[in-house]
This record gives structure tokens, sequence and C-alpha cells, in this order.
């Protein structure tokens, strides 16, 4: 059976429970959005979901296998994990830094394959003019846009990731979750840990709702984005306007 | 084009090391006709070259390849699994541990039994200093590692200060003191034979970490999500820790503490290997065989009554390049 799935995984970290037990799902060709506010347990999910931290109960299945016992290397394969900014960037160029998101296939080598790869993560980024600077010089959005490069030159079957556009301006987070949109046309399945609502409720075909380490509600965006759920979840009251300033599409000639 | 360029800087610095071997090979204290000893000792033929070229001078060059060639590697390998270009051997305190050792052979007197003695003890001294190391840092990750070898090199460097403290002869105190400085003077293949079984599976279990380490180049966290397990008893930090410590403890034992080379080396080479770690392990074996094999020959030169201790030389040579590096990162920053 395809698809990524925690069935009620459940974590504790130094005796505080930080995960309830919780289920999520997501399928092939699925843009799953993870949303909540700070320290709901967002990344813990994801990094559950993602086979970085074993849970305590509850196990996650990856197109059938447990992930438990399935092997590094294959998981490295299937499945791409993009964690929040942990390091600053070595001087290393950026086009390397983004071709060791092809480690995992390192055990059946090709080069065409590898660095066509790293050609489209570079371009997906808008990095392309920036191959050959060292990762060290970029600015905070550029390294947001290279890691996230990394992850997608992976091309694995799931994508992972945690507040990918967080450090973006408007048009580069708009082209981001747009190219998220092609990964999924194309059969990717992804989960992206968001705190824009908006880009949220415009791009994910469904959103995973978080607070105090569960999953409080999961569906349609406009069936979790509810006035109550904002009040609840986020203690928030939201006006819904028609006029507002939205940046909602790329300006210019790639329209 | 980047392994065009790193074949080359490979061919450069090994053309180096073999032509420098050669010349320590050629070229000592006392003048001997290198290519007649040469074919007697491939003979067999027992000429004073042949001695003096076989069992000084081969044991010599060796152990300037070996011992540089594992420094300069560790300190690439530590570098790049810290993330911190200045990461030293050092710093695991397995060097201070062979020093313990080997001052307490001094110490005890088991000196006398056997030439052999001083470099076993310093072996075991580093094995000591690994199991310890090892035990403290469990599951922990780099931090836990760089706490537990401060502790543990401190904890050694005071144990060889009461050991010189308490010694009964002035000159036993003094021959400790130029044993820790580091030397390759008089070395036969008692100590080859000694160091080199660590220091090979120390290096080669540094070489199998190579792809690991440039994937740590973006954090743990990307490390292991492109499949590289980094604790646990085969994880990479292990076998950079037990890789390190090996080959270190092992030249240690045999040649004292020589400073600097596994510092410098890769902070060197660093640039022409764009500055990732799994280019730049291989580079930093031979940068460090070709210092030390140049700093042996400088030893050579300079002695003239008492020797230079090779340790003191590549000291006095590498901090100059720190004090370069640091005017050079000031205009950078200014």
């Amino acid at each position: 059976m395809t698809g990524l799935a925690a069935h009620d995984v459940a974590l504790s970290l130094g005796g505080r429970a930080v995960l309830h037990p919780s289920s999520v799902r997501v399928a092939p060709g699925e843009l799953v959005g993870l949303i909540g506010p700070n320290g709901a347990g967002k990344s813990t999910l994801l990094r559950v979901l993602g086979g970085m931290q074993a849970p305590d109960e509850g196990e996650i299945v990856l197109d059938g296998r447990s992930l438990a016992t399935a092997g590094r290397t294959w998981r490295a394969r299937t499945l791409s994990f993009l964690p929040q900014d942990e390091v600053p960037p070595p001087p290393m160029r950026v086009a390397d830094l983004v071709a060791l998101g092809r480690l995992p296939h390192r055990g059946h080598p090709d080069r065409a394959r590898d660095s066509a790869a790293v050609t489209r993560a570079l371009a997906e980024t808008d990095l392309l003019a920036l191959r050959d600077r060292p990762g060290s010089q970029l600015s905070g959005g550029e390294r947001a846009r290279m890691r996230l490069a990394r992850a997608l030159a992976v091309e694995a079957a799931y994508l992972l990731a945690d507040e990918p556009v967080a450090a973006l301006d408007p048009a580069h987070a708009l082209a981001v979750m747009a190219s998220f949109r092609r990964l999924a046309a194309g059969g990717t399945g992804l989960v992206v840990v968001l705190h824009d609502l908006m880009l949220a409720a415009r791009f994910c075909d469904r959103l995973v709702l978080m607070r105090a380490g569960r999953v409080v509600a999961q569906g349609q965006p406009a069936d979790v984005l509810t006035d109550a759920a904002m009040r609840a979840v986020y203690g928030v009251e939201v006006r819904r306007v028609e006029d507002a300033v939205i940046p909602w599409a790329l300006a210019g000639p790639q329209d | 084009m980047t392994d065009c360029r790193d074949m080359m800087l490979i061919a450069a610095l090994a053309g180096t090391v073999v032509l420098l071997f050669v010349l320590s090979l050629a070229w000592g204290e006392s003048a001997i006709a290198f290519g007649p000893a040469c074919a007697d000792l491939l003979a067999g033929r027992h000429s004073a070259g042949a001695v003096i070229l076989g069992q000084l001078r081969l044991p010599r060059a060796i152990l300037a390849v070996t011992v540089g060639g594992a420094l300069g590697l560790s300190g690439a390998a530590l570098q790049g699994y810290l993330r911190n270009p200045l990461a030293d051997p050092g710093v695991l305190g397995v060097s201070g541990g062979a020093a313990l050792g080997a001052v307490l052979v001094f110490y005890t007197g088991l000196m006398g039994l056997s030439v052999a003695m001083l470099p076993l003890g310093g072996l075991a001294g580093a094995l000591l200093a690994v199991l310890l190391l090892m035990g403290l840092v469990g599951q922990g990750g780099a931090l836990v590692l760089l706490l537990a070898g401060a502790a543990l090199s401190s904890f050694a460097a005071a144990l060889t200060a009461l050991a010189l403290n308490l010694m009964p002869s002035p000159y036993a105190s003094f021959e400790i003191m130029h044993w820790v400085m580091g030397s390759l003077t008089d070395r036969t293949f008692t100590h080859v034979w000694i160091s080199l079984p660590g220091t090979i599976l120390g290096c080669l279990l540094m070489l199998t970490t190579a792809r690991a380490l440039d994937a740590l180049a973006l954090g743990d966290e990307v490390a292991e999500s492109l499949g590289f397990r980094l604790r646990g008893p085969v994880g990479v930090q292990a076998r950079v820790v037990l890789g390190a410590a090996l080959s270190v403890g092992s030249c240690v034992a045999v040649a004292g503490a020589i400073g600097f080379v596994g510092l410098v080396i890769p902070h060197l080479l660093r640039p022409l290997t764009g500055h990732q770690p799994s280019r730049l392990l291989l580079p930093s074996f031979l940068g460090g065989a070709v210092l030390l094999l140049v700093a042996d020959a400088a030893v050579r030169v300079l002695s003239t009554g008492t020797e230079i201790q090779i340790g003191v030389l590549t000291a006095l040579a590498g901090a100059p390049v720190f004090f370069f590096r640091v005017l050079q990162m000031r205009r950078a920053t200014s």
C-alpha cells in the first residue's frame, strides 16, 4: 500500500509528553500542510514521520514498510527530509551543497542523473545564478532556498519540509509553494510545516492542525481553518476581508 | 573538473612525499654512498651504508610519513566531524594519555627492560584513554565529546606533571621533557611495527566516513536524513573518534607529541579542495607527511650540538601560519 502514514505515534522527551497519540497520512500526489501555534508539536510529528526520531508508541509505515525495520538508505532515497535551519553553511559551493541530496543514491552512481537532479533543484529554487557562490556568503533567504534545493535534489517519492518558506520574501514563498504543487502533480507526497495560513489554505490539499502535542483537526483547508478553530487553537479572532493586499501571483512574463 | 583538480592536487602531494622520502634516505649526518648502500641493502649485504640506510634512515622516513599523515588525516576528519576548523587531534585527550603512559614507563623504571617499553607504554596509555573517552561519551554528541576530551586531556596533563614532579632523578625529567616535545631521531623498525597497526586501522576507519562528513556540513539531522548513522557503535562519531584516537595514539607512542600538523595542514589545504570534507582527507594525509618529512630534514640541518625536537619545529612553523590567518580574517571583516 503506497503512502506515508503515522499510526497512533506518541513520544515523550525528558519525561514530558511532547506528542500524544496522533495519526496522519499523506498519499502520493498530495500536499499536506502541518499547522499550529509555536510549540504545538509540528516539528516533532514531522521528525517522527521522517524517521529522524523513533516514537515511543505507534509506528510509521512508508509504502507498506515499517520505518522501524526499513533500511536507512532505502528510507533516505524514498523520503527526503528538510529540518529547520541547524547550522550555518560552510564555504562549499552552493551546487556542491545541493548535490549532498544525491548521497542516498551513492550505491548506484549515475553522474548524468545526479547532475540533472541538482540543476533541476537549483532551478526550482531560483539559485542557478548562485550555483558557484560559497554557501557561507548566502543571505538568510538564499540559504533557506539552498537547503530546500538540497532536499529537492534527493528526488524522493515523499518530501517532509519544516518551515521551508519561513525566511522567504513573498515572491519566493509563492514560487516555492507553486513548485510543491508541481511536485504533487508529478506524484510526490508532501508534508510541509507552515505558519502562513494564507499559503496553507491556498496551496494545500489538506491541513493538519495541531495544538499542545495533539492533532486537533484535519481535512480540507476550509473545514480546518474555521473561526472557532482559530480562536481555540491560536487564541486569535479572525476577520475575513475582501480587499486586503495579499501576494497572489508572481508578476511579469512568467504568468 | 573537480575530480581532475583533486587528482592533480593528490598527485602533486604524493610526488612531493616520494621525493622527500628518497631525499630523507639519501641524506643524513653520516655521508654514505647512496647508490651502493641501496644495492647492498637490497642484496642483503651488511655494509655500513646498508645498515645506516636500512636500520636508521628507513624507519625514520617511514615514521615521518605515517606519523605526519595520520596527524594530518585525523585533523581533517575531526574538523569535518565537529564542523570546527580549529579542532586538533589533541582535543580527544588521547595524545595526553599516550604521553602519560610513556612518562609512567620512565617513572617506574620499566625503561630499563627494553627499548620497546617506552612506545608500548605510550600505546597502552593511548588505548586506555580511547576506552575512557568512548565510555564517557556514550551516546552523547559532539559537545559531550569535546568536553570529555578536554577533561581527559587536562587530567592526563596533571598526572604527567605529577610524575615529573615526583621524578627521583633530574636526568629522567629531562629525558621526559625531550620525549614529550616529539622526535623521530633514533627510531627503529621496532617503533614502526609498534605504531603501524593502529595507524593503518585508524586511518582506514576515518576514510570510511568521507561521505558522511560531507553530509554533516549542513547539520546532524540532514546527515541522518541522508541515511547516515551518526551515533552507536558503528556510527560516524565512533568511527571518527576511534580512528583518530587509534592512529594519533599509535603515533604519539613512538614519536612523542607533535603539535600543529593536524591543525595547520587541513587548514591550508581546505581552500584547494572546495572546503568539502571528503575531498580534504587524502590530501591532508599527504600534506601531513610532507610537513613532517620537511621538518625532519630541517631538524637534521639545524642541529649543531643539541638537536631541536621536531615537535618544537612544527609548532614554530605552524604558529606563524595562524598569525597570518588572523591578519587575513581581520582584513576580510574590516
